[in-house]
């Protein structure tokens, strides 16, 4: 199934199970404790993420914690 | 009124319809607070002071260090040792006497932020913490002053602009800091010189629409960018009523230091 991340169209295998959390495992995410995801609009909790389900088409945004010059993080990779 | 020099300085800024004198003497009445005089302020304040922006507030504790020289474009090689809002201070006013430079040698805290924000019209983080950047936002969202966040890290940058309780704030997104584990050391993961060049001088910009009241501030939206890919992009956001902060039950009601989002420098510094 299809679906966009960061504005980027991802094919990912069907999976009936997959879930926000296990969407973030799936795609080794970085900042993957922390990272705000924004699904269709709306920004999820984050105790939300392990019982949200992914559908195809839904948009996805990954947004990251970004400090300053003392960056506490790898560099993002998507 | 502007005087013969200032309507030559300003020129080019006078022809733009959006401008025109009118706008400049807007400009020459605002006041804007620059928090942190590092990567992102040093354009902040150079691209503000040059623009005529008569009152600049500038705040930051440290001194120039020679690594803040391959990004930090306000300091010169000869500042090293000295104050970074002295060294801010003085190429403000090299590049424009007609402006008021406030200079605060502090880190900003629960305990200042709202003295030092009060006098201000708008206000920019150009900080490089987590701690100061939750604690702008609360202070901003409390006193209902508009702000511009501004992130850096590596090849990748974010802004956004806050209008307190009417477009979506940093805790909308972030609800709260990183905890302290995820941050294991103050060791700099590196930025590449140029980035906060570009993310600084949109967060200036946003300050300078805001004063003169024209065009769309980047509320509700917002903006990343990649320099290794060099693409901009455009997440939009909307005001979260469960924020903790901005929402319709607000948790939190005053300022508060984010301890738990102090890095070990942070602390030491204290």
């Amino acid at each position: 199934m299809t679906i966009t991340i960061n504005g980027k169209e991802t094919t990912i295998p069907e999976n009936p199970a997959r879930t926000i959390t296990s969407l973030l495992e799936e795609l080794d995410v970085s900042q993957r404790l922390y990272v705000t995801v924004e699904l269709n609009g709306d920004i999820l909790d984050s105790a939300a993420f392990v019982t949200t389900p992914v559908n195809a088409g839904d948009v996805i945004e990954f947004l990251y914690f970004m400090g300053g010059g003392n960056a506490l993080f790898a560099q993002s990779r998507r | 009124m502007l005087t013969e020099s200032q309507i030559e300085r300003y020129s080019r800024h006078i022809i733009l319809k959006e401008v025109g004198g009118k706008g400049q003497q807007k400009l020459l009445n605002g006041r804007v607070l620059i928090i942190g005089a590092g990567g992102l302020g040093a354009p902040i304040a150079l691209y503000l002071a040059a623009a005529g922006v008569g009152t600049i507030g500038i705040a930051d504790a440290d001194d120039v260090d020679l690594s803040n020289l391959q990004r930090q474009v306000i300091h010169f090689t000869p500042d090293v040792g000295k104050p970074k809002v002295e060294s801010a201070r003085e190429k403000m006013q090299a590049i424009n006497p007609d402006v008021t430079v406030i200079t605060y040698k502090e880190w900003i805290s629960a305990s200042n932020i709202n003295r030092i924000i009060a006098d201000y019209d708008f206000v920019i983080d150009g900080t490089d913490n987590f701690a100061a950047k939750f604690l702008i936002n609360d202070a901003c969202v409390l006193a209902g002053k508009p702000y511009s966040h501004g992130g850096i890290l590596a090849f990748d940058g974010q802004t956004i602009t806050v209008r307190p309780k009417e477009s979506a704030c940093y805790r909308c997104i972030f609800p709260e800091p990183p905890p302290k584990d995820a941050i294991p050391t103050c060791s700099q993961a590196g930025v590449i010189g140029v980035l906060p060049g570009v993310l600084g001088t949109i967060q200036a910009t946003e300050a300078i629409k805001f004063l003169l009241g024209k065009g769309e501030l980047l509320t509700d939206r917002l903006l990343t960018y990649n320099a290794l890919r060099m693409k901009f992009r455009e997440v939009p956001l909307r005001r979260k009523l469960t924020c903790p902060v901005c929402g319709d039950n607000p948790t939190i009601t005053e300022v508060k230091d984010e301890l738990d989002a102090m890095t070990v420098c942070d602390l030491e510094r204290r």
